[in-house]
C-alpha cells in the first residue's frame, strides 16, 4: 500500500509517498540518489547496506520504508559535515582499510554506531561488533586498525 | 641527448604519421589519430606492444615473460596536467595509486596532479584485461619508461627556453630548474604550451634509481580513499541516467535445463513493468530494482531439468575418470631409476572442492543503446573483452561499442567473464531504454566461473639418507601454475590433465575460470603438504627437510631462513603438539615462504589460525606498504578456501545461493599477520596481489597435523570434515 512517510534523512525533514512494504535500501539508491549503501547480499548476510535508524545499524535490504516513518536515517552520505569528514572516515584513509570500497560504508556506519555507545571499545569488542559485516578483499586487520586509532584520538579529544 | 639524434616528431597542422601499425583485430582501437585531436595538444608518448618489444630486443628487461597484452598512453597537457590512459581497472587492487605514484616519480611531478583514466575503451588503447597480479609487474616499468621518456623531452624543451644545455638542467615538481641556480626555472605547462608533440616509447633515458625515490614506497592514502569512505565513489550499479529501467531476468532452476513454457501475463499487467524477450532471455523491467523483483516473481515457468547424477560428494572420481588426455609439465631424470633407489615410497591423494569468487559487488552492467551504437559501464576486469562480446551479441561493429568501467566492488578472477553486459544490452536494445541488470547474490553464485574442483595425486619416495629421490605429480583439472618442481629432486615428472583456462575440461558441470593465484591454490596445497609427510617420516623437522632439498635454489632457500627468524618458534619433527605449519612457493617468480600457528578444537573440528607469518621476495619493492596490504589480503581471503569454502551442488544446481551456506572469512578468524619483504632490487618487480593466497592451504594443514597429528588430504577443513578425520584416526 502506498503511505506517506516522514522521516529525517541525513538531518533533513523528509517526505515521500511510497509502497510501504518496499526496502529502504531501493528507495535511498533509486528515488532518494542515495548510493552509497550497496546490495551485496539481499538478504542481511553481509552488511554492504547497512545505515542508522535512530542510531542503530540496520541491514536496509530488510528494513521496510513502514518502519522509518518518524525516524532519523543516516547514510554515508550524511558522516561527513560540512565537508569536513568524521575522524572515523579520515582514519579509514590512513589505514588503507579499504581495496575495493564496497563493504566501507557499511564498515563505517557500524563503527560510527558503536562509538555512540561505547566511546572507548576494545579490539575484541570492536571484532565482534563488526563480525557479521564481510569484506572480500581481506582488510579486515586494517579496519579494527582504523578503529581502534579512532577511539584513541576520541579519548585524546576528551581528555 | 643531442638534437641530431632526437626522435621527437613536431606535428603541426599536418596528419600524423602513423607509426603504430593500426591494429586489424576486432579489438581495433580509437586510433591514434583520433585520440590525439580529442587530447588537443601536449607531450605524447605512447606505449605499444610493438614498442615494448623493441625494448625487449635492446635488452632491457621487463620481466621473464613477453607482456605484449597491452598498450598505454601517457599524456602531458597544455595546462601542464598528466593523464595516463590504460585499459587497466581499479577492482581494491590499489593500482589507481600505485601506477600513479610509479609515474609522478620518475616524471618529477607532484602525486596529485596525476590523472588516471582507466578502463574506458574510447579513451584508452587496448588492453588484455587486469589479472594475474601483472599490472606492476609488466605494466609499471613500461609506465616508468614512458615517463622518463616524457621528463627528457621536457628538459630538451627546456634547454631551448631556457638557452642552457641538458645536462645543466633537472626535473623536479613539475619544472624543469637550473641545477647550478634553482630558481631559474620553468614549469611543465609553459613547455607544453602550444605543443604538440608525440612519440614512441623508445627505452632510452635511464630510470631514476631506487634510492632518489620521493614517492613510491612512501605511505600515501589511496587516491580512491576519499571517494570511497564517503560514499562517493561509483560502481557500475550507481550510475543513473535518464529514463533507466532495471531489469530482472529469468533464471532456470539449474544449469542445463530447458524453459518449457512461461507465463508472463501477470507480470505484464503490473503497473509500470515491461516484460521483454528475446528467445531464452525473459525480464521484467521497471523504474525500481525491487519493482522489477517484484514482477519477476510474477512470471511462471516450466524447466525441463535433467535428470544428472552428478552431486559435490562424487565429482573427484567423475572428473578423474573424465579428465583430458593431458600432457607434460616438467621432467627430469628418470622415474624408474628414482623409483629403485628409494626406501620408502609415499602415495597420496589431494583433492579440493569448487570456490566462488564471490566479490561484494555483485556482477553488474548498464547499458545504454542508440541505433547501433552502445554505451555500458560494466563491473569489469576486461572491457575490451566485453565491448567485443557486446558487439557480438548486437551484431554491430566493435568501434562502436564503448565500455567504461568504474570502480569495480572486488573481482579476485570473476570479472573476466561478463554474461551480464550482454544481457544489459540486449535488453536495452529491445526497451528502447537504458537497462541495468544487477545479478543477484544468487545468480552471482549460479553464473560464477568457479575456482575448478580438483584433485592431485602423488608418489615419491625418500632414499635411506631422507633425500628425496623420485617425484610422480598427476594433476587433474587444477592447471599446471606452480606445479613445476623447485626442490632438489634428481628424478621426476609432473603430468597436468586439466585446466582452469581456456583449456579447461567439459568435465566441469558449470563454469570453472581463473581464481585468484589459479591453480596454485590446489598444487600448493598438494604439494606443500606431501612434503611434510615425507619430513614427517624422515623425522626431520619441517622446516630442516625443506632446506635440505633447496641447496639448488639458494633464492628460497635465504627467504624461509628470513620467514624462520620473524617466526622466532623452533621447528620440531611434527606431530610436536604445537600446530606450527610451513609452506613456500614460486609464484610466477614471486617466492613466498609462510608459517603459521593453529589451535584445533578436537571437540567442535574447529581450526583457529592465530598467527601467520609471510616473508615474500618479490624482486624490487616498488611500494612496501602496497605489498603489505596484498599480503595481508591474501592470507585473510585464503582463510576462506582453506577453512570453509566449497560449492555445494546437486546435478546443474547450485545449492549455495547466499553466505548463510557459502562462508566467508570474517573477522574473528583473521590470525595476527606479518610480513617480511626480503629485499631482491637486482630483480625487476614482480607480481603481488596473489602468490601468497597460494601457501595458505598447506601451511595450515600442515600446522594442523603439527597440533593433533591428523592429516589433512581435502579442502577445505571444515569443523566436519576435521571432526570425521579424528574419528577415522
Amino acid at each position: 500500500m502506498e503511505k506517506t512517510i516522514f522521516f529525517k534523512l541525513n538531518g533533513e525533514s523528509t517526505q515521500m509517498t511510497v509502497e510501504e512494504d518496499r526496502m529502504l535500501l531501493w528507495v535511498l539508491r533509486t528515488e532518494l540518489g542515495l548510493t552509497g549503501a550497496k546490495y551485496g547480499c539481499g538478504e542481511g548476510f553481509c552488511g554492504a547496506c547497512t545505515v542508522l535508524v535512530n542510531n542503530e545499524p540496520v541491514r536496509s535490504c530488510q528494513f521496510p520504508m513502514k518502519d522509518v516513518g518518524g525516524k532519523e536515517v543516516l547514510t554515508i552520505e550524511g558522516l561527513a559535515k560540512n565537508g569536513e569528514l568524521h575522524l572515523l572516515q579520515r582514519a579509514f584513509m590512513a589505514h588503507d582499510a579499504l581495496q575495493c570500497g564496497f563493504c566501507t560504508s557499511g564498515m563505517i556506519l557500524t563503527a560510527y554506531s558503536l562509538f555512540l555507545k561505547n566511546p572507548q571499545p576494545t579490539r575484541k569488542e570492536i571484532m565482534e561488533t563488526l563480525e557479521d559485516h564481510l569484506c572480500r578483499c581481506g582488510a579486515h586487520t586494517r579496519i579494527i586498525d582504523a578503529i581502534q586509532t579512532t577511539a584513541e584520538l576520541k579519548s585524546e579529544e576528551t581528555r | 641527448m643531442s638534437n641530431e639524434n632526437s626522435t621527437i616528431n613536431q606535428i603541426e597542422n599536418q596528419s600524423v604519421p602513423c607509426q603504430v601499425k593500426e591494429r586489424k583485430e576486432p579489438h581495433a582501437v580509437v586510433s591514434r589519430r583520433e585520440f590525439l585531436k580529442l587530447l588537443g595538444g601536449g607531450i605524447l608518448i605512447c606505449m605499444s606492444p610493438e614498442s615494448i618489444l623493441a625494448l625487449q630486443e635492446r635488452g632491457r628487461q621487463f620481466g621473464r615473460e613477453e607482456p605484449l597484452d597491452f598498450n598505454a598512453y601517457l599524456h602531458i597537457a597544455e595546462d601542464g596536467r598528466v593523464s595516463c590512459f590504460t585499459g587497466k581497472i581499479e577492482m581494491g587492487q590499489g593500482i589507481y595509486t600505485s601506477l600513479a605514484q610509479m609515474l609522478a616519480e620518475e616524471l618529477e611531478v607532484p602525486l596529485g596532479s596525476v590523472k588516471m583514466v582507466m578502463g574506458d575503451t574510447d579513451l584508452c588503447p587496448w588492453d588484455m584485461g587486469t589479472f594475474g597480479s601483472r599490472s606492476t609487474k609488466y605494466f609499471g616499468p613500461v609506465l616508468r619508461q614512458a615517463a622518463a621518456e616524457a621528463r627528457e623531452v621536457l628538459i630538451q624543451l627546456a634547454s631551448e627556453h631556457l638557452r642552457l644545455p641538458q645536462d645543466r638542467l633537472e626535473a623536479h615538481d613539475g619544472f624543469v630548474l637550473d641545477k647550478n641556480n634553482p630558481d631559474n626555472k620553468v614549469s611543465y605547462a609553459s613547455l607544453t604550451k602550444g605543443k604538440k608533440i608525440e612519440k614512441n616509447l623508445e627505452g632510452k633515458p635511464p630510470l631514476k634509481p631506487m634510492s632518489d625515490y620521493e614517492i613510491c614506497g612512501e605511505p600515501y592514502e589511496r587516491m580512491d580513499a576519499r571517494e570511497k569512505v564517503t560514499g562517493r565513489a561509483e560502481f557500475a550499479g550507481d550510475i543513473r541516467l535518464p529514463d533507466m529501467l532495471y531489469a530482472k531476468i529469468l533464471r532456470p532452476p539449474a544449469h542445463r535445463a530447458r524453459l518449457k513454457g512461461v507465463d508472463v501475463s501477470a507480470a505484464q499487467a503490473m503497473k509500470d513493468v515491461k516484460v521483454v524477450q528475446d528467445s531464452d532471455l525473459i525480464a521484467a523491467l521497471h523504474p525500481t530494482p525491487d519493482g522489477a523483483e517484484k514482477a519477476l516473481g510474477k512470471i511462471t515457468a516450466q524447466f525441463d531439468v535433467p535428470d544428472e547424477k552428478l552431486d559435490n560428494q562424487n565429482i573427484f572420481e567423475h572428473l578423474v575418470n573424465a579428465a583430458p588426455e593431458g600432457n607434460l609439465v616438467d621432467q627430469k631424470g628418470d622415474l624408474d631409476k628414482g623409483r629403485s633407489l628409494a626406501s620408502d615410497t609415499f602415495e597420496a591423494t589431494y583433492l579440493n572442492k569448487y570456490v566462488a569468487h564471490a566479490p561484494l559487488e555483485p556482477h553488474t552492467a548498464l547499458a545504454k543503446v542508440e541505433g547501433d551504437k552502445a554505451t555500458l559501464w560494466v563491473s569489469t576486469q576486461r572491457p575490451f573483452g566485453d565491448k567485443d562480446t557486446v558487439a557480438q551479441a548486437l551484431g554491430i561493429p566493435a568501434e562502436n561499442v564503448r565500455v567504461i568501467t568504474p570502480f569495480v566492488g572486488g573481482g579476485f578472477g570473476g570479472k573476466n567473464q561478463n554474461q551480464q553486459a550482454v544481457e544489459a544490452a540486449k535488453l536495452a536494445k529491445l526497451a528502447g531504454r537504458p537497462v541495468q541488470v544487477a545479478w543477484t547474490r544468487k545468480e552471482e553464485f549460479f553464473y560464477d566461473t568457479f575456482q575448478p574442483a580438483a584433485v592431485i595425486k602423488i608418489k615419491s619416495g625418500l632414499d635411506k639418507q631422507g633425500k628425496i629421490v623420485f617425484w610422480d605429480y598427476m594433476i587433474y583439472h587444477a592447471g599446471e601454475r606452480t606445479s613445476q618442481v623447485f626442490y632438489d629432486i634428481p628424478h621426476h615428472r609432473v603430468f597436468i590433465r586439466g585446466g582452469w583456462g581456456r583449456g579447461a575440461s567439459d568435465a566441469h558441470p558449470f563454469s570453472v575460470g581463473a581464481w585468484r593465484g589459479p591453480g596454485s591454490n590446489t598444487n600448493t596445497y598438494a604439494r606443500e603438504s606431501h612434503i611434510d609427510i615425507m619430513a614427517a617420516k624422515a623425522g626431520i623437522n619441517p622446516l630442516e627437510f625443506r632446506l635440505r632439498h633447496l641447496e639448488g635454489n639458494p633464492r628460497m632457500k635465504r627467504l624461509l631462513e628470513a620467514a624462520a627468524e620473524k617466526f622466532n618458534r623452533k621447528f620440531e619433527k611434527a606431530p610436536s603438539g604445537r600446530g606450527f605449519g610451513i609452506s613456500c612457493v614460486d609464484y610466477l617468480n614471486t617466492y613466498v615462504a609462510t608459517m603459521a600457528e593453529v589451535e584445533v578444537d578436537k571437540r567442535t573440528g574447529k581450526i583457529q589460525v592465530t598467527r601467520v607469518v609471510c616473508a615474500q621476495d618479490m624482486g624490487e619493492v616498488i611500494n612496501p606498504e602496497g605489498a603489505r596490504i596484498q599480503i595481508d589480503s591474501c592470507v585473510t581471503m585464503g582463510l576462506g578456501y582453506t577453512l570453509s569454502e566449497e560449492i555445494h551442488f546437486k546435478g546443474g544446481q547450485v545449492l549455495d545461493t547466499n553466505f548463510d551456506t557459502y562462508e566467508l572469512p570474517r573477522f574473528s578468524w583473521v590470525p595476527k599477520i606479518e610480513a617480511v619483504l626480503v629485499q631482491n632490487p637486482d630483480l625487476p618487480p614482480q607480481g603481488c596481489g596473489e602468490p601468497a593466497i597460494t601457501n595458505m592451504g598447506s601451511v595450515v594443514a600442515n600446522a594442523v597435523y603439527d597440533a593433533i597429528g591428523i592429516r589433512m588430504f581435502e579442502l577445505p577443513m571444515n569443523p566436519e570434515r576435521v571432526r570425521k578425520a579424528i574419528e577415522q584416526a
